[in-house]
Parts: structure tokens; C-alpha cells; sequence
């Protein structure tokens, strides 16, 4: 990772562990039989994510809902097997796609009082507290990469990156952090 | 920059996350073996460039994915109103509060 930028006094950037990721694309009738499944009730509003847990301990679960049939499904990397099984079973009823995506992305916590302003460096959404605030998440672009933002509180957000596109992310934020810091 | 609003986000979202995807409301001819080559040509390749409002199909694809339409006017480039793909093109006289802030009169 890029010399100087992992901790300063204004933001942090820390990797996330291993983790098992799904995407679901489900209709919204089998909602609540999700939700049971898995151990934590899907949110219904589109943008928004819900979780309990902490990220990578065992039981932790992520439910983000970013298209109007399609959520991602985050738990920690030995339980990804049992989740797809569970969901499979709780799902037979329904028309749906549940996807193995761990592989696909990398995790990062962006956090500290700068966190916010950071983003902006690349990100063109309205990162402000009215127009973003905790519990959201969304799909958005840093620069020229497709990323993933949840905001958990004020000053913490969960990113999800395509891993192969990681290196650039991160170079990107180093650059943009010298005229943060 | 210009702001699109998602009519499935419900949210005004940066234009880079959007992709234009052709004109609006373009019914495909059919069934296949009925279709003439004049009719399939004028499917794939004629369409109208007018000058002021037009129906068009854009995606948020950096963001929920889904494609919706909206009219733009060609001129200003103004968003005058986006709705979901399915729904038939709003009427040119609609109330202030339907219409995006840029095309309010």
C-alpha cells in the first residue's frame, strides 16, 4: 500500500479480511423468506444497507440492497458455504440467481474525519450527511473505477472494489490524500 | 455537472454514472418471418434527430443498473422529465413538480 497514506491523523485506510460475497437478484415476494435464511432481514428501501455483527467475526452478516431486485450478501469467509446452502434451500420457490462473488472484489474501511472529503477527490456523489447519510449504500465511480459505498456512520465507510482494479484505486487515493492530509 | 435523476434510485446522481442507450419507445417488428428488410432496416438504423425535446433510454449502470427513459431536450440539454422503461412517455404539459428543477418554468 501506498508510503505515508494507511494512518493519518484524518483518514484511514484499512483492508478487509477475507470475506464470502453474493449477489442476489431476487423478487421482492421472497424477501422475507431471505431475510429468516439468513439471519438478518434484507433491506426493502433501495441504497441502504443493514448488518450486525462485526465484519469477519463469526455470525457477522452485510445485506446491501443496490439495484431494485439485486442485494449483496457479505458474511465471513468460513460461513460463505452454509449461507449459499441456506439461501438455496429458503429460495427453491422463487425465480432467483445467487451468485459466489468472494473473489471478485476487495474490502476497505475508509474512516476518520477526512474520510468524506477524501472520497470526493474521485467520487461525484453528494457524500454530505443530508444527502448521504449513515446506512446508505450505492454503487459509484472513483475516477475511471466502479466502486461500491456504504456509509456505517458519519465517519466510516465500507468500499468494495473489483480486486483487479484495486491497485489503481488505492494509488489514486494516495495521490489525492497529499492534498488532504 | 449535470445531475440525472434515477427514477428507481429516486435521486439526483452525477452524469458519469449514466450511459445514453438510443432512442426511446422504438417497438421491435415482428413476428420475424412477417418482417420485411425495409421494416427490420428502419427498426435497426432510422431515427429521428429533431431538434428540442426527445424521448431517450438511458442506464444507470454505475449505480442501481436498470435502464429508464427520459426526455431531454436537444437543445439545452436539459433533463425535462425521467420515468421507468415500461411507462409510456409523459404528456409535453406536466405539472412543475414533475419536471426535473432545470426545466421548471
Amino acid at each position: 500500500m501506498a508510503d505515508g497514506f494507511t494512518d493519518t491523523p484524518r483518514f484511514r485506510l484499512v483492508e478487509a479480511p477475507p470475506l464470502a460475497r453474493f449477489v442476489l437478484r431476487a423478487p421482492d415476494a421472497a424477501l422475507k423468506v431471505t431475510g429468516k435464511a439468513y439471519g438478518l432481514a434484507l433491506p426493502e428501501a433501495l441504497n441502504r444497507g443493514a448488518s450486525h455483527g462485526e465484519r469477519g467475526k463469526p455470525g457477522a452478516r452485510v445485506a446491501l440492497h443496490l439495484g431494485p431486485d439485486e442485494w449483496w450478501l457479505i458474511v465471513p469467509e468460513a460461513e460463505g458455504p452454509d449461507v449459499a446452502a441456506a439461501l438455496e434451500k429458503a429460495l427453491a420457490a422463487h425465480p432467483h440467481s445467487l451468485v459466489d462473488v468472494s473473489h471478485r472484489q476487495v474490502g476497505y474501511v475508509l474512516e476518520g474525519e477526512g474520510a468524506a472529503g477524501l472520497l470526493n477527490a474521485g467520487c461525484p456523489l453528494d457524500l454530505s450527511e443530508t444527502a448521504f447519510p449513515p446506512g446508505m449504500a450505492t454503487r459509484s465511480l472513483f475516477h475511471r473505477v466502479g466502486l461500491m459505498i456504504w456509509r456505517m456512520t458519519p465517519g466510516l465507510f465500507r468500499l468494495e472494489i473489483d480486486r483487479t482494479l484495486a491497485p489503481y484505486f488505492v494509488a489514486a487515493l494516495a495521490e489525492a490524500a497529499k492534498d488532504h492530509s | 455537472m449535470l445531475l440525472i435523476r434515477c427514477p428507481y434510485c429516486g435521486m439526483d446522481r452525477p452524469e458519469i454514472e449514466f450511459r445514453h442507450a438510443g432512442a426511446a419507445h422504438i417497438t421491435r417488428p415482428g413476428p420475424p418471418d412477417r418482417v420485411t428488410d425495409e421494416e427490420w432496416a428502419a427498426f435497426l438504423y432510422l431515427r429521428d434527430n429533431p431538434k428540442g425535446r426527445v424521448a431517450e433510454r438511458w442506464r444507470h449502470i454505475h449505480g442501481c443498473g436498470r435502464f429508464f427513459n427520459a426526455v431531454r431536450d436537444t437543445v439545452t440539454d436539459v433533463f425535462v422529465v425521467t420515468y421507468k422503461a415500461g411507462e409510456p412517455r409523459p404528456p409535453e404539459s406536466l405539472a412543475p413538480e414533475a419536471l426535473t428543477p432545470e426545466a421548471r418554468p
